[in-house]
């Protein structure tokens, strides 16, 4: 697992784009950590993304309609 | 303990009748509280037909049926809880909106879509919605009140929005508008109402067969020029796309724009809360869209093979209705749900948009629309005040889309 220069563990980001219906959620609630490409689906800009941002991450990840967003650590 | 929708009630007392009243505009149907507690996953018979459905009342719930492959949106099968009358052999011939599709086709549908409602797409929408709503409020103020907000705001503005997407030539606008809004008038003989539904199904017809030939910048000709390599859809299927963009998108906007105004002038303080700070705006609008949750019974479903949910087996061919109404109104998720709070944590949690693959497409444009509405009603027209007694409103209470028929206002 990677560390922050004072190893606090970060949390990793992972989508499964097949499931992602492009609704956009997550592009809407934390759009530093998340995107939608030319097809709309989504795409993560930072795959471990600061602690401060971790409130944003969590909430997309719960309101994903179809459940595409994994947060890890 | 199992049960299915046609075993013998335990009680034999007859199933209660769906849909149920609100008590008031701002909250749910009295009985879901006790049925959510009680009788989470229960039945009921449809007024339209007496045909059984089961209604599912918690928001865990209403999560887990929308997000489960094994529910089918498909209107044809047996079992579909309609809640209005289509007669059989109209039933054979409805072409399938994607809104009614399941997978496969309903994701090679979407997909050619969701492009046009990315975050940033609909960002970039944002001047010209607001240019849309800056001039119906001068036409409103120029008017002088008091005047009905629902005729001068909240059924244009969405109107135009969706002829800006789907690339109604400019100088059609006024008639577009004219036959939409005739679509959602309660008042119209029934000849007046399918002269204006034919009327603009002939123009929609008309509009992808010029958008074939001269395309534009626009949803309809971009989704014909996928369509040429992807082949998902002929002429017939994407007439019907372009006719649920307005069935998805006029109504349900518009509705919102004079329910949510509606709240606001009835709790002045949170209302003198976001004149004061319209950062607030965009939490306060998703706690509007919950508390109103006006498409309660929209996300309709008939369990394709047998799922549990809670303690209930729903059998494959039976019909569903999460009430996103009474998920919204789940005290375990929203407590004190009741109360309008403009302030509250949870309120994204909210279900009002659906859940799951069919979840609104236009959810992201719609709250854009609420904002720049609201946001421009509180900034330019800082006086505004009901004309008219709240007991005196009429509210729809037996359409499917929850709304208030007239809303008169002055400043
Ligand atoms: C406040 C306004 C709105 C509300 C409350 C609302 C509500 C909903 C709900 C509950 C669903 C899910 C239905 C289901 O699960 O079966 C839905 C789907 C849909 N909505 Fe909206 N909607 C709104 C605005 C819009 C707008 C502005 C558009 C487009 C211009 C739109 C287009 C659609 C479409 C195309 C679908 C079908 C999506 C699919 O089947 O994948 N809606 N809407
Ligand atoms: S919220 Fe989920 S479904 Fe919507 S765009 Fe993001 S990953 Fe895709």
């Amino acid at each position: 697992m990677t560390a922050d220069p004072i190893g606090v563990p970060l949390m990793r980001v992972t989508t499964e784009r097949d499931r992602c219906v492009g609704s956009g959620q997550c592009a809407m609630l934390s759009p530093e950590v998340f995107d939608q490409d030319d097809e709309g689906l989504v795409t993560v800009l930072q795959e471990e993304p600061a602690d401060e941002l971790r409130e944003g991450v969590l909430q997309a990840a719960d309101l994903c309609p179809s459940r595409s967003i994994r947060v890890h650590g | 303990m199992t049960q299915s929708a046609d075993a013998a009630p335990e009680t034999g007392s007859p199933l209660p009748q769906f849909p149920m009243r609100r008590t008031c505009p701002f909250s749910e149907p009295g009985e879901y509280a006790g049925m959510r507690a009680d009788n989470p996953v229960s039945r009921a018979a449809l007024k339209v037909n007496g045909k059984p459905t089961w209604l599912v009342t918690r928001h865990e719930h209403v999560r887990q049926v929308l997000g489960d492959g094994r529910v089918s949106s498909n209107l044809k099968m047996p079992g579909y809880p309609h809640q209005f009358h289509i007669p059989e052999e109209m039933l054979a011939q409805v072409r399938l909106m994607m809104l009614n599709m399941d997978p496969p086709e309903h994701s090679a549908q979407r997909r050619m879509l969701i492009p046009e409602f990315t975050a940033r797409r609909v960002k970039e929408m944002r001047p010209r919605i607001q240019e849309i709503v800056d001039e119906r409020i001068d036409a409103m103020l120029a008017a002088g009140g008091p005047v009905d907000l629902v005729t001068a705001l909240a059924l244009p503005v969405p109107s135009l929005v969706i002829c800006e997407l789907l690339g109604v030539p400019y100088e059609d606008h006024p008639q577009f508008e004219e036959w939409s809004a005739a679509m959602m008038n309660h008042d119209l003989s029934p000849a007046e109402y399918g002269a204006a539904v034919q009327a603009l199904d002939m123009y929609l017809d008309k509009l992808v067969t010029l958008k074939e030939t001269e395309p534009g910048d626009d949803l309809i000709s971009r989704f014909l020029e996928k369509n040429r390599t992807e082949q998902v859809a002929d002429h017939v299927d994407v007439v019907t796309m372009a006719r649920l963009m307005l069935v998805g998108g006029h109504e349900t906007t518009a509705n919102m724009i004079a329910l949510g105004v509606l709240a606001l002038l009835r709790h002045p303080e949170q209302m003198a809360e976001l004149q004061a700070d319209p950062a607030l705006l965009p939490n306060a609008i998703e706690e509007l869209l919950r508390v109103f949750s006006i498409s309660d019974s929209g996300t309709a479903r008939v369990a394709a093979e047998d799922i549990e949910v809670g303690d209930v087996t729903i059998r494959a061919g039976e019909g569903i209705l999460a009430l996103n109404n009474a998920a919204n109104h789940d005290e375990s998720v929203f407590p004190d749900a009741g109360t309008l709070d403009i302030h509250r944590k949870e309120a994204r949690s909210h279900l009002a948009f659906g859940y799951g693959i069919h979840q609104c497409i236009g959810a992201n444009l719609a709250r854009v629309e609420l904002e720049a509405v609201y946001g421009t009603l509180l900034r330019r027209v800082p006086g505004l005040r009901l004309a008219a007694e709240p007991d005196e409103l009429r509210f729809k209470d037996d359409a499917m889309v929850y709304g208030v028929y007239e809303l008169p206002v002055t400043w």
